[in-house]
């Protein structure tokens, strides 16, 4: 079959959805590749690298006209009728936000794969191109954020005086949110963030983060509207976290998307408004209604106050040459799970979840919404405040002490009752057993089967009751006494011999 | 200073050595020291024991005696120096089987010469009957379930016996109604003790040992062999009550709480409860999840995986027990050696529960003489995979499956795992795709970063080994010293 790659027709669009490399991958599928003459130029690819690795060069009609069209944005209406009958199109379709692009392109004989629709399961991951654009959008962001922002990042101490470091703040700590973090820190700022997520506070710190979490309610609520009245407490306290880190920091980074709904709004006009002059606000969900008031897509609003909010929607596009590497690379792993042949034959598999989730249309037939997958603990890229759910509440510490007073109480009435002789060896045998406990607390994980062994070997002590057993008269005794002296006697030395051999092997390491 | 005397004072000192013995084994400085120490206790306390009976024992006694000694001494000597490493399992289950025995064999005769002779015995008073009788029977019960569970574990172990859970329906009731059962048996002996009884209890006790470790299957075992281990222990205490002997008890007691912590640490190793264990049945109720499709898995080379070796600046290996099954210890370790000597940072992360007998691996590495620093446990490697570009999965599935942590309906949820997924490439030896112990699908096989080398473990690394270069002695410098 043959997959055409045509140019991009939205303005500004940089992003190509093949590069040489990419190409050469689908050769290697058994497919044809047809590119559009100059489709790669943004991205700084020419045709004639393109031709090195085995593609054709056409025009843009030949590129539609092919059996599977990449795309990296949706079509037009106009590009949607250059497709021929039973056309296969991949490309970022947006199905959630865009069902009218999906009632016209099921009007067509076509069959539609959105790639932005791949399900959040690891197998998924290699094609999952929300995440590589996310990636490079938030290295963006700092670096349209350090641009605008006039300043160093980093702290520095020169002979002209002192400077200190910028305090950026990056909400929602996804994909993009930590590729932020760890480009922030990585110019020597100071980097905070935020997420509904706490679990996610560790990966903040791998990255030189600092986690901020939403302060926790202190009054107790209601257990009658229990959850609402929580997600209210929720967004006010975490209102309150924002409003006091708007004052402090310089930089504020935005992430929350919620799939399929409009972005949350986290920084609000007063918290603009709150912020030091020259202060700069990235609102990287500016195209999905924004995270900030006041944010306008693909521009850059100074507000009266001099703070600069930065809505670039195409962040991704800014990095032509790798996000189209990286797009190609997804799109690459698609096609590898749709041509299970490798003969150059797309096959579309509706038992796969994948292959499911992702087709918007088939053959003409609307085919979405897919039906939901269960997702594993995966979490969305980037999140809004929503509600928290409950953590399990730990056993109360009380337990213990029950569990401890019953089983005090129990040895007690047991020694109560015993005679006096019995007490003596109660009172050794509990001290024995707390030593025991104490001594072993702290073995070295590696010394586990020779310490086995060695409390095997102790254990054939047995040998002790026997050996007061054996030859007083009664030749029954004296019999099952001396089996029981051989028996523990093979422990006994075989235990510590097989010790001594183990640990004898047991080496360190030269020069440490 | 008459005899008892000098013999309690040879019990106490004989006691406090097997307390530095136990102490001295916590670190690889002291363990030989503390293997010493354990000798000198066991010399004390034979020497001690041998001087008191001596002292009323008929000549045949004698005699009968210093053959016992002898014979049982020469066939464990003779176990331990030809015993495989990766036989080690099998010889401890079968050396606990021994204690559960003998102490099987000290209550009945505590019975043959205490109860059965109720009328002309001298050596416990009246009053002091009923306490006697509850000791031999508790001492012969906890022998007994030693004896019978140990032989099973030894059975599976060592292969003769399928080592997949026996399931029998309501097997929870069975071993609670063998409890309830050896209660009621117990008081009726105290009250009236009698042969049949002692019997009854006997057969119940092995019967109930049998069943309990029947039902565990092989992927359990670490935490079987340690509670067998505590069990013995736990046997000789009740013998030392029988008769009265505090070095008994210390020393059992010792054992046993010993044996239960290492239980206890296997336990919080798969996350589960030691109940759970005991009752045994894991990982049946989990086979739901096989079906599910986890896409492709890629295989690579022998010669592919020496190529990505040699370019690699660290490394860290995560033995399981298919290492032991393969006997690959040794060209494991070769190939750490040609590593290090090109300079590449080579560790090795060990779970918990790796292999049939807690710290099998580290055994198995030490003896093909691999450094034990290079040597991690589970929680000092993991936040370092990371870091890690190759990680070498061998003979290991379970403790290395990411269901654990990602998907919280595996049966294996939560229990802690090597998370070597995030390492820049895991290369996964293994036999065939199927599943590990647990009946569970591993879908690291199927992550992006993983290959698969299928064969066998032993002949891939030495294929690997193989294909590396030979080190350039000039330019290896001072890695040479090894």
């Amino acid at each position: 079959m043959k997959i055409g790659v045509p140019a991009e027709s939205r303005s500004a669009e940089t992003r190509v959805a093949a590069t040489p490399t990419t190409v050469a991958a689908l050769v290697a599928l058994g497919y044809e590749v047809l590119l559009e003459t100059g489709a790669g130029q943004a991205s700084s690819f020419p045709d004639e690298a393109y031709a090195r690795s085995g593609a054709a060069i056409g025009t843009a009609s030949e590129a539609w006209q092919a059996d599977v069209v990449l795309r990296v944005n949706a079509p037009s209406a106009e590009e949607i009728g250059l497709l021929r009958d039973g056309a296969t199109l991949i490309g970022q379709l947006s199905p959630a936000l865009q069902p009218e692009l999906v009632d016209a392109l099921a009007l067509r004989p076509i069959t539609a794969l959105a790639v932005d629709a791949v399900p959040r399961i690891s197998r998924a991951q290699s094609m999952d191109v929300l995440s590589s654009m996310a990636n490079i959008a938030g290295y963006r962001a700092v670096i349209e954020a350090a641009h605008t922002f006039g300043r160093f990042f980093t702290g520095q101490v020169t002979a002209a005086g002192k400077v200190s470091p910028a305090k950026v703040l990056v909400a929602g700590a996804g994909v993009a949110g930590l590729a932020a973090i760890g480009a922030a820190s990585s110019l020597g700022a100071i980097v905070r963030a935020t997420d509904v997520r706490p679990e996610v506070a560790e990966q903040v710190r791998s990255l030189g983060g600092e986690y901020v979490a939403v302060p926790t309610g202190e009054t107790e609520v209601s257990s009658d509207g229990y959850a609402r009245e929580m997600g209210e407490d929720f967004n006010r306290r975490a209102g309150l976290m924002y409003a006091e880190q708007a004052r402090d920091v310089d930089i504020i980074i935005t992430t929350a998307l919620i799939p399929g709904r409009p972005a949350p709004l986290l920084i609000t006009k007063e918290m603009v408004a709150s912020m030091r002059p020259g202060s700069v606000v990235v609102d990287m969900a500016a195209a999905q209604g924004g995270n900030v008031a006041g944010s306008v897509p693909d521009e850059i609003v100074v507000t009266d106050n001099g703070v600069s909010i930065i809505g670039y929607t195409d962040l991704p596009g800014r990095l032509p040459a790798q996000a189209s590497q990286l797009y190609g690379t997804n799109l690459v792993s698609l096609l590898k799970l749709l041509t299970p042949a490798k003969d150059g034959h797309l096959v579309l598999d509706f038992d796969d979840v994948v292959q499911r989730t992702i087709t918007v249309v088939r053959a003409g037939e609307k085919t979405w919404p897919p039906p939901p997958v269960q997702v594993s603990a995966a979490p969305v890229t980037a999140t809004a405040p929503t509600m928290e759910p409950q953590p399990k509440a730990p056993p109360p510490p009380s337990r213990k002490f029950v569990v401890v007073g019953i089983a005090a109480a129990a040895l007690f009435l047991i020694t109560g009752f015993s005679p006096n002789q019995l007490i003596g060896h109660f009172t050794v045998f509990a001290l024995a057993v707390v030593v025991g406990y104490y001594v072993i607390g702290h073995v070295h994980h590696a010394l586990h089967t020779p310490l086995m062994s060695v409390t095997n070997a102790i254990s054939g002590i047995i040998v002790v009751g026997a050996l007061l057993q054996i030859g007083h008269g009664e030749p029954v005794v004296t019999a099952l006494a001396t089996i029981a002296i051989l028996l523990a006697s093979v422990n006994v030395f075989g235990g510590f011999a097989v010790t001594r051999r183990m640990l004898a092997m047991f080496t360190r390491g030269p020069g440490q | 200073m008459t005899a008892t005397t000098a013999a309690s004072a040879a019990y106490i000192v004989a006691a406090l050595l097997f307390i530095l013995s136990l102490a001295g084994l916590s670190k690889h400085e002291t363990a030989r020291a503390g293997n010493v120490f354990g000798m000198a206790g066991m010399a004390v306390a034979l020497v001690a024991t041998v001087g008191l009976a001596a002292r009323s024992i008929s000549g045949a006694g004698a005699v009968l005696l210093a053959v016992a000694v002898v014979i049982g001494a020469a066939i464990g000597l003779w176990r331990a120096r030809r015993v495989e490493m990766t036989g080690m399992p099998e010889l401890i289950a079968a050396l606990h089987s021994f204690v559960g025995l003998a102490a099987v064999l000290v209550g009945w005769n505590g019975y043959l010469s205490v109860e059965a002779r109720a009328d002309e015995q001298t050596e416990v008073a009246g009053n002091l009957l009923g306490i006697h009788s509850a000791e031999v029977v508790i001492g012969v019960f906890i022998g007994a379930v030693t004896f019978t569970g140990s032989i099973v574990a030894f059975l599976k172990l060592s292969g003769r016996i399928r080592s997949n859970p026996l399931m029998l329906p309501a097997h929870n009731a069975l071993n609670l109604g063998a409890l309830v059962v050896f209660a009621v048996l117990t008081v009726v002996f105290v009250i009236e003790p009698s042969l049949p009884l002692l019997t009854a209890v006997t057969v119940l006790a092995l019967a109930l040992g049998w069943h309990l470790v029947a039902s565990i299957g092989g992927g359990d075992m670490p935490v079987v062999v340690s509670m067998l281990n505590s069990y013995s222990g736990w046997a000789a205490a009740a013998s030392g009550f029988l008769l009265g002997n505090d070095l008994l008890i210390i020393t059992g007691a010792l054992v046993g709480s010993s044996g239960a912590y290492l239980s206890y640490i296997m336990c919080t190793a798969m996350n589960r409860s030691f109940l759970s264990v005991i009752a045994g049945g894991f990982g049946n109720e989990g086979a739901a999840a096989v079906d599910r499709d986890y896409g492709e898995h890629t295989e690579i080379s022998a010669d592919e995986v020496a190529e990505l070796l040699m370019d690699a600046r660290s490394v860290v290996i995560t033995p399981g027990y298919g290492m032991a099954v393969a006997q690959a210890q040794g060209a494991v370790a070769e190939l750490t050696r040609h590593l290090r000597d090109r300079g590449v940072t080579v560790r090795f992360g060990i779970h918990p529960v790796a292999g049939r007998l807690p710290g099998h691996m580290n055994v198995l590495l030490a003896e093909a003489r691999v450094p034990y620093d290079i040597v991690l446990e589970m929680d000092e490697i993991n936040d370092e995979l990371a870091d890690t570009e190759i990680v070498l999965v061998i003979g290991a599935n379970d403790t290395v499956n990411p269901a654990a942590t990602e998907d919280p309906t595996s049966p294996i949820a939560g229990m802690p795992v090597l998370r070597v997924w995030e390492a820049d490439q895991v290369i996964v030896f293994k036999r065939s795709m199927s599943a590990g112990y647990a009946g569970v699908q591993n879908p690291l096989f199927f992550r992006d970063n993983s290959r698969m080398l299928f064969g066998d473990a032993r002949e891939r690394v030495e294929d690997i080994v193989k294909a590396l270069p030979k080190p350039d002695r000039e330019a290896a410098g001072p890695a040479l010293q090894h």
